[in-house]
C-alpha cells in the first residue's frame, strides 16, 4: 500500500503542477480573480503531495520493502539504518524524485511568502514553476518510477555502492539538490519577469533570498563533496576535473555571477537583461549537469544510470525549457532597458567586470567538460584534465581575483581610482612578497601565483572593515568580507596542497618505522576488525610530529560484500599546519604492508575556506531577511496608524 | 536588427542540444578505450598468484606471440561469469595471461578450481599497481598486447559469448 500511496500522490501533484501552468498562464493573460486565486494554492498542494510522495519512498526504504524495485536493487536488510534511509536518494529514480519534491516545495514557499512582487509576475512564476516540475513529473511517472513493484519480492536487496555509504556523501546530494533547484526558483522569476517586463528592483529583492540559498548549498555542496573525495577515495587528491564534479562547479559559478549582478539591479536598477540572462543560464548549468550526468554521454569515474533513452528525456527538457527561455529571452531581452548608467571604475563597473570573466570561466570549464563529446562527434576520443582546465581556468581566475580585491573599495556609480590606492598597494606589497617568498622556496608557476594572489586578496579582503564601526556594519557587508576571505583561503589550501604535499609510499614490517615530512610513523599492528556489512584490515599506525607524542591512526582496507567491494578508509591526523594522510594497501611480500603517506601542509584551509564562504552567504542572505522583517513591520505599522486616523476622523 | 545579439546564447545552446542529441542517436561504443592503446607495456614484474603457474614479467610479453592479458580477482563475480568465455577463447588458440587484482593465493586457487583455469601465467598485482599503470579501472577487462609487448585493444567487462569471435579477431590483428 505504502508505493501505491507514494505513486498515486505523485500522479496527483502531477495534475497540480499542470493546474498550477495552466492557471497562471491565464490569470497572467486575463483579468480572472477566479482563476489568479487557484494558482497558489495549486502551488502549495503541490508541493505538500510532492513532498508526501518522497516520504512515502523513504518510508519503504526504512523498511526495506524488498517487493519494490528501486528498494531490491539499492538497499540490503543489514544496512545500517541512516543509509537504507539515504538509499532513497542514493539512485537514479530517487534522486529525481528527491530533485522534484525540492522543487515543489520551493514553489509551495514562493507561493506561501512572496508579496513584494506584482500579482501578474508572481502568476507568470509560478506557471514556469509548474511548467518546469511537470517536465520532471512525466520523467518520473513514465520512465523512472521509483515505486514499480517487482512481479516477486526479492529475497535479499543488493545493497547500496559501499563508497557511498558514508555520513558525508549521505547528505552530499541533497545539500547539492537545494542548491541545483533552488535556481529553478530563480530561472522561473526571470522568465516571469521576462514575460511580464517586469524587471526591477523589487523584482531583483525577491529573486535574491533564493539565489542566496541556492548558492549556500551549492557551495556546501561541492566543498563536502571535494572532502568526500579527499578521505574517502584513498587518493590523496581533492578535485578532479570529472564531468561530474563539473556538473556541481558550472552552476556555482554562474549562481556566484548572479548573486553579484543581482545586486546590482536591487541597489542601482542597473544590469536587467544580463541579470535576466543570468538567472536563465544558472538553471540551465544544473540541467546541463544532470543531462551529462545521467545520460551516459560522458564517461566519469562516478557515472550515474548509463541510459541513453532517459539521456533523452532529458535532453529534450532541456531543448524545451532552456530553449524556450533563451527564445522568450531573445524576443524580449532587447524590450527591457539596460536601466541606469554607470562609469566603468565604480562598484558596478568591478561587479560586470567580475561577472564576464566568471562567465569566461564558466565557459572555460564548460567547454572542457564538453570537448570530448565534440572530437567524438568526429571519431577522435580524448579526455581534458588538469593540463587543459587548471593553466587555461587561471588566465581568467587572475584577473578575476584582482577585481575582486579592488572591487568592494569602490563606490557606486563613479569612483577615482586615486581615492582607493592605499589599501589596493597594501594588498599588493602582501602580494608581491608572497610571491617573492614562493619563488625564493621553488614551486611552480601556478602554486606560486596562487599563493601570492591568495595572501593579497586575504588583506584586500578585511581591510573594508578598516575604520567603520563594526558593530553598526549591515550583516551583508560581513557576509561579503567572510565569503572573500574564504575564498581566499581556499586559494591559499588549493597552492599550498600542490606545492608542499610529499608523498611516500612504504612496505613496513610490524614495528619499522617510516616517515614522511616532519612525521615518523611506526606501523604498531594490522589487524582483522568487522562492521555491520563489512570486515576489514585495520592498521595501527603511530605517528609523531617532529619526535613529539604519537597519535594514533587506524587506516583500513574494507571489504563490502553486498554488493562485493574494496573500499580504503583514509585516516587524517589534523594539525593546525596541515594533515597527515595515510592509506593502508594490501599484503605486499615477506610479511610487510604497503603504506601510503601524505604530509599536506595546510591542505584543510581548502575546506575551511569553503565553508567561510558558505558562512558569508548565510550571514548576508540573514541579514537580507532581517531587513525585509524590518521593512514589513514598519509598513503595517504605518497602514495601521492609517487606518486609526481614518476611523478617528470619521 | 539590434536586437539579434540576444539571440545569440539560443544560438549556442541550439548548437549543444545539436550535438547531445546526435551523440545520443549514435550506437553506444559499449567499451571506453584506454589512452594505452598503441603504447607498450610498463615494466613490471610479478610473482605467481598461484604456486601451479609462473609470475608474469614484460619479457614473457615481448616473445613474439600475440596474447591475452586478462585482469581478474576471485572476489569478482563477473569474472566467474566471463570464465567460459575465456576457456572457449583458450581452447581457440588463445594465449592468456592472467593478471589477480588484490587478492590471496589460496583464494585465487580455489576460484580456479571451480571456475577453470584458461591461463599459462598469472602473476599477482597486490596493489593494483600494474592494473593502473595499464589505464584499467575494474575487474574483469582484458588487454590484447603483441608480440612487441604493444597493447593493441582493451576489452573493458566480462566478455560476452557473442564477444569471443571479436576478440579472436582483435587477436589475430594483433599477430599480423
Amino acid at each position: 500500500m505504502i508505493a501505491e500511496l507514494g505513486l498515486a500522490a505523485l500522479w496527483m501533484a502531477a495534475a497540480l503542477a499542470a493546474l498550477q501552468l495552466v492557471s497562471g498562464v491565464l490569470a497572467a493573460r486575463s483579468d480572472n480573480l477566479e482563476i489568479a486565486a487557484t494558482v497558489r494554492p495549486a502551488a502549495v498542494m503541490q508541493g505538500v503531495l510532492c513532498a508526501f510522495s518522497f516520504a512515502m519512498l523513504v518510508w519503504l526504504f526504512a523498511r526495506t520493502d524488498l517487493s519494490v524495485k528501486l528498494v531490491a536493487a539499492n538497499s540490503h536488510s543489514l544496512k545500517p539504518m541512516i543509509y537504507k534511509l539515504a538509499g532513497s536518494w542514493g539512485n537514479h529514480e530517487g534522486s529525481m524524485l528527491l530533485w522534484v519534491t525540492v522543487m515543489g516545495a520551493a514553489g509551495g514557499l514562493i507561493a506561501l511568502l512572496e508579496r513584494r512582487l506584482p500579482e501578474r509576475t508572481m502568476q507568470a512564476t509560478l506557471a514556469t514553476q509548474g511548467f518546469v516540475a511537470l517536465g520532471f513529473y512525466a520523467f518520473l511517472l513514465f520512465s523512472s518510477n521509483p515505486f514499480e513493484r517487482l512481479p516477486m519480492p526479492a529475497v535479499e536487496g543488493n545493497g547500496l555502492n559501499p563508497l557511498l555509504q558514508d555520513i558525508g556523501l549521505a547528505f552530499h546530494p541533497p545539500t547539492l539538490y537545494l542548491g541545483y533547484v533552488g535556481l529553478s526558483v530563480a530561472f522561473s522569476f526571470a522568465v516571469g519577469a521576462l514575460v511580464t517586463r517586469a524587471v526591477t528592483p523589487d523584482f531583483a529583492r525577491a529573486m535574491r533570498p533564493w539565489v542566496l540559498g541556492a548558492w549556500i548549498f551549492l557551495t556546501v555542496g561541492i566543498t563536502a563533496g571535494s572532502y568526500w573525495a579527499y578521505y574517502e577515495l584513498g587518493w590523496g587528491g581533492w578535485w578532479f576535473w570529472d564531468p561530474v564534479e563539473n556538473a556541481s562547479l558550472m552552476p556555482w559559478l554562474a549562481a556566484t555571477a548572479l548573486l553579484h549582478s543581482v545586486s546590482v539591479l536591487a541597489a542601482r536598477d542597473a544590469l536587467r537583461a544580463w541579470t535576466i540572462m543570468l538567472g536563465v543560464v544558472a538553471f540551465s548549468m544544473s540541467m546541463v549537469g544532470t543531462f551529462l550526468v545521467r545520460s551516459g554521454i560522458l564517461t566519469s569515474v562516478h557515472a550515474f544510470a548509463v541510459d541513453p533513452e532517459r539521456g533523452t528525456f532529458i535532453l529534450v527538457l532541456l531543448a524545451i525549457y532552456i530553449g524556450g527561455a533563451l527564445a522568450v529571452f531573445g524576443l524580449r531581452a532587447g524590450t527591457i532597458s539596460e536601466g541606469e548608467r554607470f562609469a566603468l571604475v565604480s562598484r558596478e563597473g568591478a561587479l560586470v567586470v567580475n561577472n564576464v570573466l566568471l562567465s569566461a570561466i564558466l565557459g572555460v570549464v564548460l567547454l572542457g567538460t564538453l570537448y570530448p563529446l565534440l572530437t567524438e562527434a568526429f571519431g577522435v576520443r580524448v579526455s581534458v584534465g588538469p593540463p587543459y582546465f587548471d593553466p587555461v581556468g587561471a588566465l581568467f581566475v587572475v584577473p578575476m581575483l584582482l577585481v575582486m580585491a579592488a572591487g568592494p573599495f569602490l563606490r557606486w556609480r563613479r569612483d577615482r581610482v586615486g581615492r582607493v590606492q592605499k589599501p589596493l598597494i597594501l594588498a599588493g606589497v602582501v602580494a608581491i612578497a608572497a610571491f617573492v617568498a614562493a619563488i625564493a622556496s621553488g614551486i611552480g608557476v601556478l602554486p606560486i601565483l596562487g599563493l601570492a594572489l591568495g595572501a593579497g586578496l586575504a588583506v584586500a579582503s578585511v581591510l573594508p572593515l578598516r575604520g567603520r564601526n563594526l558593530r553598526r556594519l549591515p550583516l551583508a557587508t560581513w557576509g561579503m568580507v567572510i565569503a572573500h576571505l574564504g575564498i581566499a583561503l581556499s586559494l591559499l589550501g588549493m597552492a599550498s596542497d600542490s606545492a608542499y604535499s610529499l608523498e611516500k609510499l612504504a612496505a613496513v614490517a610490524v614495528g619499522d618505522v617510516t616517515g614522511v615530512g616532519p612525521w615518523q610513523i611506526q606501523l604498531a599492528a594490522v589487524e582483522p576488525v568487522s562492521g555491520p556489512n563489512w570486515t576489514a584490515l585495520e592498521a595501527n599506525l603511530l605517528a609523531s610530529y617532529r619526535g613529539g607524542e604519537p597519535i594514533t591512526l587506524a587506516p583500513q582496507a574494507r571489504s563490502f560484500w553486498q554488493p562485493v567491494q574494496e573500499t580504503t578508509e583514509s585516516a587524517l591526523a589534523t594539525r593546525w599546519n596541515g594533515q597527515l594522510y595515510a592509506v593502508l594497501g594490501k599484503a605486499a611480500e615477506g610479511g610487510r604492508w604497503q603504506v601510503r603517506l601524505w604530509w599536506k601542509p595546510f591542505v584543510t584551509l581548502i575546506w575551511l575556506g569553503g565553508m567561510m564562504i558558505a558562512l558569508g552567504g548565510l550571514l548576508a542572505l540573514l541579514g537580507r531577511l532581517r531587513d525585509d522583517l524590518r521593512r514589513r513591520t514598519v509598513q503595517r505599522k504605518a497602514a495601521e496608524r492609517r487606518a486609526d486616523r481614518a476611523e478617528l476622523t470619521a | 536588427m539590434r536586437g539579434w545579439r540576444f539571440f545569440v546564447p539560443l544560438g549556442l545552446f541550439s548548437l549543444f542540444v545539436g550535438i547531445a542529441g546526435y551523440q545520443l542517436t549514435q550506437p553506444r561504443e559499449e567499451f571506453v578505450e584506454s589512452a594505452m592503446i598503441g603504447q607498450p607495456m610498463p615494466q613490471f614484474a610479478m610473482r605467481a598468484a598461484v604456486p601451479d603457474r609462473p609470475g608474469v614479467s614484460l619479457a614473457d610479453l615481448k616473445d613474439g606471440k600475440p596474447k591475452l592479458v586478462n585482469i581478474f580477482a576471485s572476489w569478482c563475480v563477473p569474472c566467474a561469469a566471463e570464465a567460459p568465455q575465456l576457456a572457449a577463447l583458450e581452447a581457440r588458440g588463445a594465449t592468456i595471461v592472467g593478471i589477480a587484482i588484490r587478492d590471496r593465493p589460496e583464494d585465487v586457487a580455489a576460484f580456479l578450481q571451480r571456475y577453470g583455469n584458461p591461463y599459462t601465467r598469472i602473476g599477482a598485482d597486490d596493489v593494483s599497481e600494474l592494473q593502473l599503470a595499464i589505464g584499467s579501472s575494474g575487474v574483469p577487462e582484458t588487454f590484447v598486447v603483441d608480440g612487441n609487448g604493444i597493447i593493441r585493444f582493451q576489452h573493458i567487462g566480462d566478455i560476452r559469448e557473442n564477444q569471443v569471435d571479436m576478440i579472436l579477431e582483435k587477436l589475430r590483428e594483433a599477430g599480423a
